[in-house]
């Protein structure tokens, strides 16, 4: 537990040392979330319908920016290694540094999908469940993004290559992410979505140390 | 002859059913081109490479007992 | 287990089973087609067009068939480290994409006339969608590195990742498509199917199966080749 800890505090201390990078995610999501209206129009009332499924995507191509730089740092200058020969299991320490990874990129995304829902005119009635379900469904982004980011490392285009691999891999979280919100807005119950998007996170917090393992072991042979 | 003109008109389907069935043609007979070829080429290469390798080990002693090297 | 793993035994296998698979893969499909084409009745509701499903449903079998069989030589490869098997995935990818690009091509084809539409968000083309994507990312990882032992590694660790999400990902579609559209009215496969279709559909399916056996097995032939052509040229390069 003490070496999980200490894993999770070095990687926010140089998170928080080179703090732009979270920022830049954040931009990314407003600036990308507030070029929709263009495209489709300021039409209020289409943007209040589609807004939690822009916010979804967006989010998701906010995660998918920071995935690459997950490991890379640490395989680069060969701490990765040392990761490897310590005696905390390397299935913890992947967990340690998905749960860093989320507190720097997808919790500053939670703090700002309300300036999104309030640029989209969202109903305010669902922008608790938004938040739930984002509370959710950000872990499991970083949780399979954390795969795909061990599995490109040393490969060609490794940047390239994780959105190909990451983005049908979430497809699920943004189903239950976008249905909880929707049926929020509706006035329906969002508990069946948020269950079931509990369910995945609870999945993937078995597979992706399993997986990380795997694929970190198979790229520092 | 009508009733051939009937099996390739496939009720007023025509123009979706044999697509289906091209593509479907295609595709299969395009991975089987691509593998058979693919197969040649490497035995070609590996062929090549075998002979070279063969040649190369008849001249090694000679090479060897030269005075450089 | 590692029997088979002598590249010259495998190879001498093959070459004595591959006649055999590709003909009978031949027969298959030549009485397949004269069913599908000649003999079965045109459906009473979909007419002749019904005949795309004798194409349309086997390739979308082989395209999960064969998502299964890279998982699970895939598996063989990790645990025992059996060099066929990774042979196997990277032979397998390329054609299990086949199937499920030929799966969508198909289906649009018969959405067209059926729902009026080339694509519909139906629960299943959706999923078969997303399992061509996984085909994709398998094939680009798998070529991705210099190294093709990392390749094969990686693949394999992501073969097996997908195919965990695979139920996932067809449970979140069906429950996203059934809560945004009305069910299609027309299902492509009634609970009871009249064995004059039946049959059809199942000798091309056979058919599908073998074309797929011989011709995964002459891939893996010639990834044995090109393993050895890999070897050589390390050889001459250390050499000079």
């Amino acid at each position: 537990m003490k070496g999980f800890l200490l894993i999770v505090g070095r990687d926010l201390r140089l998170a928080l040392r080179q703090s732009a990078d979270a920022w830049l995610a954040v931009l990314f999501f407003v600036l990308t979330g507030a070029l929709f209206p263009f495209g489709i129009g300021p039409d209020a009332s289409l943007l209040k319908v589609i807004a939690p499924g822009i916010i979804w995507v967006v989010a998701l191509l906010a995660v998918l920016l920071s995935l690459e730089r997950l490991f890379l740092a640490d395989y680069e200058d060969g701490s990765l290694e040392q990761l490897l020969l310590s005696p905390l299991p390397l299935e913890l320490a992947i967990l340690g540094k998905v749960l860093a990874h989320w507190l720097t990129t997808g919790l500053p995304l939670i703090a700002a999908a309300p300036v999104l829902a309030v640029l989209f005119n969202m109903d305010m009635a669902g922008l608790g469940t938004l938040l739930l379900a984002m509370l959710l469904g950000t872990p499991v982004l970083s949780l399979i993004g954390a795969i795909g980011a061990a599995l490109t490392l040393g490969a060609r285009r490794g940047g390239v290559l994780i959105p190909l691999l990451v983005l049908p891999l979430y497809i699920p979280a943004l189903i239950f992410g976008v249905g909880a919100t929707d049926s929020a807005l509706a006035g329906l119950s969002a508990r069946p979505d948020l269950l079931l998007l509990g369910a995945v996170l609870l999945v993937m917090l078995v597979v992706t140390p399993l997986a990380g393992a795997a694929a970190l072991r198979q790229a520092l042979e | 002859m009508t009733e051939i003109a009937a099996f390739f008109d496939m009720g007023g389907y025509a123009a979706f059913v044999w697509p289906s069935l091209g593509l479907t043609l295609v595709i299969m007979l395009g991975l089987v081109v691509q593998t058979v070829g693919q197969l040649r080429q490497r035995q070609r290469r590996l062929a090549e490479l075998e002979a070279e390798g063969a040649q190369r080990a008849r001249r090694r002693p000679v090479a060897a007992a030269g005075p450089q090297t | 287990m590692h029997r088979f793993a002598n590249p010259a035994r495998f190879t001498r296998l093959a070459d004595r089973v591959l006649p055999f698979v590709a003909a009978g893969a031949l027969v298959c499909l030549g009485i397949g087609l004269y069913l599908a084409l000649f003999v079965a009745p045109p459906d009473y509701q979909q007419g002749e067009s019904v005949r795309i499903m004798y194409v349309h449903v086997p390739s979308a079998w082989m395209a999960m068939f064969v998502y299964v069989a890279i998982a699970v030589a895939s598996a063989v490869a990790l645990v025992w480290r059996h060099p066929l098997a990774d042979l196997a995935a990277k032979a397998s990818a390329p054609i299990g994409a086949g199937f499920a690009f030929l799966t969508l091509a198909t289906g649009s084809l018969w959405g067209r006339p059926m729902w009026g539409t080339w694509w519909e968000w139906d629960g299943r083309l959706t999923s078969m969608l997303i399992l061509f994507f996984l085909y994709l990312g398998h094939i680009a990882l798998m070529n991705a590195f210099e190294d093709q032992q990392r390749g094969y590694r990686a693949a394999a660790v992501l073969a097996l990742v997908g195919v965990i999400n695979i139920p996932i990902i067809k449970f979140s579609v069906d429950w996203w498509s059934t809560l945004h559209q009305p069910a299609s009215v027309l299902r492509l496969d009634g609970p009871t199917i009249h064995p004059s279709m039946l049959w059809p559909l199942l000798i091309t399916a056979l058919g599908f199966k073998l074309y797929y056996l011989a011709l995964v097995l002459l891939r893996i032939k010639s990834e044995l080749i090109a393993a050895r052509l890999r070897a050589l040229d390390l050889a001459k390069l250390k050499a000079t």
